[in-house]
Formats: structure tokens, sequence, C-alpha cells
């Protein structure tokens, strides 16, 4: 069980989670210091560690909405954020799957800041309102990813098939 | 059951008779675009190589495009570093589609592409850019994706668990009255959908309208597919993209194979009909595409910056619109207007008609080409409380360099019409 610890509407754009003028900047070691830079309050409370990992932000739809930069992902990613929203973009959310943030995407979410939220057999719980959501699943596609532990470990597999299957 | 453009396109890149939407697939990539995140991409590429002992080497160098556009002449040591470890990268692996920062190569990636050839139709196209939506206006299909994923393609030449997209067909009719350009028709369409509307498919753009259109409309309309969603826009091929391909990118063949169109009967998601008969000039209001309305509705709000290019509408059309608006006139006190061809082969042509003088005559500043402000990461930034107005294609919040700015997207006329008037003004008006 963790908290809801930042809760947002609709259309929020990988320019609002990782403005642009940070672009140059690609390890997912240096990545989290931009997560949400503009919204300053929010990014500072991140980088003072003051936000424990797993917590969660909740948003309305077409969260990831823009941009392709990856940068969007690693950087929630860095903190160990859970993003439950109603839905995601496409290119926002196979990042995501490729890097392994979690994502939850839960049509009905209804959580305010504070709210204590778990995620519970396909459902998110919200503990704090005491209503249960239920989650639409990944594809399997996309879970495949996730078992073998993400993108570059998939590829990898992938890599030593094809290189063997050459004369 | 017929099948869709995509569909037709992800049977032949899987050698396939046929695929379904939903069908999940890795397709053979025949293009693969990157540009200044090539530096991340790398970085990715190599991690997938770390301890299998395999030499870390690309699938296809002939298939890899490195454009660099995002940040030009490099703004920061950062940004030089980065671009330098591209360069080593690019010639360790022999890759020779690489546009470097030369004014007789260079440009923004989604004009490089179809004006050197590097797209054609029924290829499977992608790029760490997600406005390779772009490309889909040669008959391609071609989408965005993440550093990563890229990395994966570079390792294995194919776009791994590719669901195939679901398609809505958008048939559309009528002449543009004057003024009223094909950016116009895609900010109504986004209006209309929202900027979800389209998410995870595929838009197929059909009709005489689009029959009528020169390729540039077409990248227009497919570059902006994203901004409601979509995986990609897409136009069967026809005889204007043979001809675009045969007069402005040097490509003389193209397999009749590889002409591609969807079935009659094939099964679309959704279809939307759009008359573009009596269609206004639109603008997308702060802070998202969608929220588009009329450009009268906004008439006369003040504007500090106008930008004009971007790989939306920086093509020679579109300098030739702003050019012949402010003709002879000026830049209206207290807005600056700033102009970015989309390569240097528009610039230079731009030069020769006499369009860049037109342009400076009035007031304008004419920068090289990138995407600089588009984003805001490379000259053009906001103050605080300022206004833009751009031919670009996104407006979110703090998108040119500024959350405190707001940003309205409209066409090249609506642009350059209001650069005169220092407000938001309808080109129809004023004796345009």
């Amino acid at each position: 069980m963790s908290k809801v610890v930042l809760k947002l509407g609709d259309d929020i754009s990988t320019d609002i989670i990782y403005p642009g003028r940070f672009m140059a900047t690609v390890l997912p070691t240096e990545t989290p210091q931009h997560a949400f830079a503009d919204a300053v309050e929010f990014n500072a409370k991140l980088r003072s560690g003051e936000i424990p990992p797993d917590s969660f932000i909740v948003a309305d739809k077409n969260f990831g909405c823009g941009s392709s930069r990856e940068q969007a992902a690693s950087c929630l990613k860095g903190h160990g954020l859970v993003i439950v929203a109603r839905n995601f973009a496409r290119i926002f959310l196979q990042n995501a799957v490729n890097l392994g943030l979690p994502l939850v995407a839960c049509p009905e979410i209804d959580a305010q800041e504070g709210d204590e939220l778990e995620v519970l057999h396909g459902e998110v719980v919200n503990h704090s309102s005491n209503r249960r959501f239920s989650i639409t699943p990944l594809a399997p596609a996309q879970q495949a990813i996730i078992d073998a532990g993400g993108l570059i470990a998939y590829a990898r597999v992938k890599l030593m098939e094809s290189r063997r299957a050459k004369p | 059951m017929g099948s869709t453009l995509v569909e037709k396109i992800l049977a032949r890149a899987t050698g396939q008779e046929q695929v379904q939407a939903g069908d999940v697939l890795e397709p053979r990539v025949d293009m693969a675009m990157s540009h200044e995140n090539a530096a991340l991409v790398i970085n990715q590429f190599n991690e997938i190589f770390h301890g299998t002992g395999l030499d870390p080497s690309v699938w296809d160098p002939a298939r890899i495009a490195i454009i660099f556009d995002h940040r030009v002449p490099a703004e920061s040591s950062k940004t030089a570093t980065n671009q330098k470890k591209v360069r080593e990268f690019v010639a360790r692996q022999g890759i020779t589609k690489f546009h470097d920062i030369r004014g007789d190569q260079g440009g923004i990636c989604h004009q490089i592409l179809p004006e050197n050839g590097y797209v054609r139709p029924a290829y499977v196209l992608v790029g760490t850019d997600s406005h390779t939506t772009s490309h889909g206006a040669l008959g391609a299909f071609s989408f965005g994706i993440g550093a990563t994923e890229m990395a994966a393609v570079w390792a294995l030449g194919r776009v791994l668990n590719v669901v195939v997209p679901g398609t809505i067909r958008v048939n559309v009719s009528g002449a543009f009255p004057p003024h009223v350009s094909p950016k116009d028709l895609i900010l109504h369409l986004i209006g209309t959908i929202s900027a979800e509307g389209a998410n995870f498919k595929v838009i197929e753009f059909h009709g005489e309208t689009i029959r009528r259109m020169s390729a540039s409309g077409r990248l227009v309309l497919c570059n902006m597919s994203v901004e409601a969603g979509a995986t990609s826009g897409i136009v069967p091929p026809d005889e204007e993209t043979l001809r675009y391909l045969n007069e402005e990118a040097g490509v003389t063949e193209v397999p009749p194979d590889a002409l591609l169109q969807p079935d009659q009967d094939a099964s679309y998601d959704r279809e939307i009909t759009i008359d573009v008969t009596s269609l206004s000039p639109q603008i997308a209001c702060p802070h998202t595409v969608d929220n588009v309305k009329s450009v009268a509705e906004v008439a006369g709000i003040r504007i500090q910056q106008i930008v004009i290019g971007s790989c939306t509408n920086g093509r020679l059309d579109d300098l030739e619109v702003a050019a012949h608006i402010v003709r002879g006139k000026k830049v209206a006190n207290g807005t600056r207007m700033l102009v970015f061809p989309a390569s240097y082969r528009i610039f230079m042509e731009a030069m020769e008609r006499g369009y860049v003088a037109d342009l400076l005559h009035a007031g304008a500043v004419v920068m090289n080409p990138g995407c600089g402000p588009c984003l805001g990461i490379h000259q053009g930034a906001l103050g605080d409380g300022e206004v833009a107005l751009a031919t670009t294609n996104r407006n979110f919040k703090g998108r040119m360099g500024n959350p405190k700015g707001e940003v309205y997207l409209c066409s090249p006329a609506v642009a350059a019409a209001s650069a005169l008037t220092g407000v938001i003004s309808d080109p129809r008006e004023e004796g345009n």
C-alpha cells in the first residue's frame, strides 16, 4: 500500500514529464533529476528523496502523449514511481514496458492526492475511499517483454537466436 | 475480408498472405531513422550485445539514417559531445545515410528522409521521433519508437512484438477555399476526434481532395496524425507519389508490387467524412493540440513571436505562402517573426525564388534549418507570459521553452498575416 503523491488530468505530455530542454541528458542515472522539472515543488520533493519508492502518480486520459523521448519513462523509473492512468499514449506505454516502468491502465480510476492505493488481483484498491477499480491488462506482446526483464534482455535472446540460426 | 493498406504492408514485410489487426508480428525494417537521440540508442545497442561475445555491429548500415536536427549547431558542450559520439559510431559502423551539420546536406529529419529518397511506398519505416508518422505521405507504414526499441532494430533488423493496428478511414472531398490548407484540415480533424481519438490506430487518408493534394500537403496530414494519437498516418500511393519520388527525391524506379492499395472490402474501425469546401482557417489554442477553434473566434489576441517552419510546415510551398503575404510589408513592432526552412535544399530554393529576401525585408529572421524552437531546446524561447503563433505541431505547456508561455498552432497563411498585424488575424481579410 502506497500513497498517491501527484494527481493529474488528461493529456499529460512528455514535455510536462521531461521538458525538451533536458533532452541532451540521456543516462538513466541522470534523467530522474529532471522529472516534472516545471512542476517545481513536486520536482524538489522527488530530488530531496522525501517521496518513497512505489508511490503512485494518478492521471486521467492519454498520459504520456507527444514526443517519443525515452527519458520520460526513465526519469520516472529512477524514482521508483508507479503510474496509474485511465489510459496511456502509445509510444510512452511501449517505452515504459521496454524499460520496466510500472504502468497500470485503470479506465475508471478515482483517487486524490494522499489516498492509499494498492494493486491487487487485477484491481486497483483505493483504501482511502474503499473503492475498487478494474485494470486493463497489458497486451500479451507487451507482457512478454516485461516477463523477460525488459526489452534489452528480450532483444538479447532474439539476437542470440538469430545469430545461431545463420550458417 | 479485405485488408487495409497497413495490413498489406505488414503482410509483405513478414512474408505472409494476409495479416489482421491484432496480430503480433516482427516485421523487417526497410529504414530506421534517428537524430541526436542516436546517442542514447548507441548506449542501449551496446547493452544488448553485452555479455553475448558478439561484435556489436548493426544489421544493415544502408538501412539506417541519422540526421542531426534538434540542436544544430550544438547549443552546449553536452550536445556537441553527444554529436561527436554519434559521428564516431556512424564512421565505425559504415552508416552512409548520415546528415551532419552542413549546408549541402542538412535539415530536419522528416524532410531529409523524403527528399533524399529514403522513403518508398510499402516501406516499414521506424524513427526515434514521434513525427515519424510523416512518411506515410509516400505510402510507407512509418511510426515512432523509443531509443531502446531502436537499439533492438539496429541489432535485429526487425521491430519486435508489433501489434497490427486497426485503421480509421478519413474521406476528404471538396476544394480548399483561398487561404485554407492541409494544416487547417488536420487541425480540424484532431479537434474533431481529440488528442487520443486515434490512439493505437492508423489514419488512412482518401478522397478527391487527397488525390489532388501535393506530397508536401500529405506530409502535413501524416506528420500531425500523431497529435490525434495515431500510430501512423498513411496515403495510398498514386501518380503524385511517383511524381514526387521521381522529380524531387531522385527515385526513378519503384517496383509495381510496392504500390499497394487497400482493398475495397477492408475492415475499418471507423470512417470519417470531411468536406473542405466550407472549412475556415483553424487554430489550436493552448495547451492541447485538440483545443481547435476557427481563427475568427480568437482573432485579436496579441502575439509576441511568430514561428514559421518545422517538419510540419517548413517546406517550399509554406515559405512561398508566407513570402507572398509579407512581401513589401513589415512585421508589426513588438512582434518577432522567425522562419526555419525544413532543409537546406528548401532554403536554397527559397533564396533563388526570392522568398528569403521578401521575408528578410519584411523584418523576419531566417534561421538555419532545425527543430530548435518547436520544442524549446535551441533558440526562439518565449519570455514569461509571452504568446507564440506557430506553424509547428505541438502547443503543450512548456513546449516552446517556457511553461509560462502560450503557443497557438496554425497554417503558414495565418501566421504570416498575423505577423503583419501583431495579433491573431484571419488571412482572408486585410486584402491578402
